[in-house]
């Protein structure tokens, strides 16, 4: 069944308040989800202040800030500080996005921080996202093709390389997926946004040759039809893409090859 | 502990290739019922109060009788495959889920003959 609540072991408590930073003038106050696997207890919300004169704009350069002045067990995964890379996607404000790309000033209050929602937690704000590559891994996400290897390369037409436009962008930060309900509730079999958007990449790329292959592995009743439209997708997804529309647009590839 | 390689766990018992006739009927179902939904409120607010005896020759129109048949069988086909997708949706253990999605179908088609019953009744015995 569907969990309406957390189960024991991941209900959250008040954590510890950290000292005020000395001398600082402007303060902003960072409340941020925590969890060691190694001390057997329950996740709980750490609060800190950073020095907004000391520290960049970005959510990213807060948490960072409170990793090397406050509290350096705090556990995140970042790396391009861009929004290019998508490791540090995270749940900000009650919404998944990228800590390097979401401004602190577009935040009102506390900056609440909590990894993304209905993962398995590694540690602290770092999610386990093995499930996610895998399902990845299982759309085959690269050219097939069975026609001789051309001696140049693959052509393709200026309009059929501007249907990639929208679909090539994405960086599977996962915000997508992990706000999508039908994802939370059927991770297990549903392919989710970010999965599925790839999918169609591929379903449409003009190069390849394995579109009814394609086709096949993803009609089924868990994979791609869990889609109900929900768009949380769609208002995630930090770099402005369209994983609802992009599913939708396979639901019509399936119909059309049946007329 | 399970063993499997997070890819054999994602392809799993793979593809059931269906799907899509599930999803056109729904969509075929959900246009068929905007007519034919229209025309069921409009005929029970005009009838609502009536005396028995008007209500009975109204329904026994052929056009009517025709037109509540085809209200029945729609709206409880759409009823039932979109019931399917909620139980699939919340419905883990895989046990309680056959068992409410054989109690699905078998309520949308005795509510179906008991509706289609009363319509051919009154249709034809008055």
């Amino acid at each position: 069944m569907v969990e309406l609540a957390l189960p024991k072991n991941s209900q959250i408590s008040e954590g510890r308040v950290w000292p005020k930073p000395a001398g600082a003038t402007k303060l902003r106050e960072y409340r941020v989800y925590r969890w060691n696997p190694d001390d057997g207890k329950n996740p709980r919300i750490d609060t800190y202040y950073i020095d907004v004169d000391d520290c960049g704009p970005m959510v990213l350069d807060g948490l960072l800030y409170i990793k090397n002045k406050i509290d350096p067990t705090l556990t995140l995964r970042r790396s391009c500080r861009e929004g290019i890379c998508g490791s540090c996607a995270m749940n900000i404000d009650g919404t998944n996005t990228l800590a390097c790309t979401k401004g602190m000033d577009e935040v009102n209050g506390a900056v609440k921080v909590y990894p993304l929602p209905h993962m398995p937690v590694v540690k602290d704000l770092v999610p386990d996202l093995t499930n996610f590559y895998a399902q990845h891994r299982s759309i085959e996400p690269w050219l097939k093709t069975v026609s001789p290897t051309p001696a140049k390369e693959w052509r393709q037409s200026h309009e059929d390389r501007a249907k990639l436009d929208g679909l090539y962008e994405c960086i599977l930060c996962a915000c997508c997926s992990t706000s999508c309900p039908s994802y939370w509730w059927n991770g297990d079999r549903y392919l989710g946004p970010a999965v599925l958007l790839q999918a169609y990449r591929w379903l449409i790329d003009s190069r390849d040759e394995a579109t009814g292959e394609r086709l096949d592995n993803l009609e089924d009743p868990f994979r791609l039809y869990r889609c109900h439209t929900i768009m949380n997708c769609a208002q995630a997804c930090p770099k402005g893409l369209n994983p609802a529309k992009a599913i939708g647009e396979i639901k019509k590839m399936l119909v059309e090859r049946r007329f | 502990m399970d063993m499997r390689t997070p890819l054999g766990k994602v392809r799993g018992l793979g593809s059931a290739k269906e799907g899509t006739e599930h999803f056109w009927r729904q969509r075929l179902t959900a246009v068929a019922n905007l007519p034919l939904l229209i025309f069921f409120v409009f005929f029970v607010a005009r009838y609502a109060g009536a005396p028995h005896a008007e209500i009975v020759a109204a329904l026994s129109n052929p056009f009517v009788a025709v037109i509540m048949a085809l209200v029945v069988t729609s709206a409880l086909t759409h009823m039932r495959i979109g019931m399917q997708v909620i139980i699939e949706d919340y419905v883990h253990a895989e046990g309680a889920k056959i068992a409410l999605l054989i109690l699905n179908t078998f309520f949308a088609i005795a509510i179906g003959g008991l509706c289609l019953f009363a319509i051919l009744k009154i249709a034809f015995a008055g």
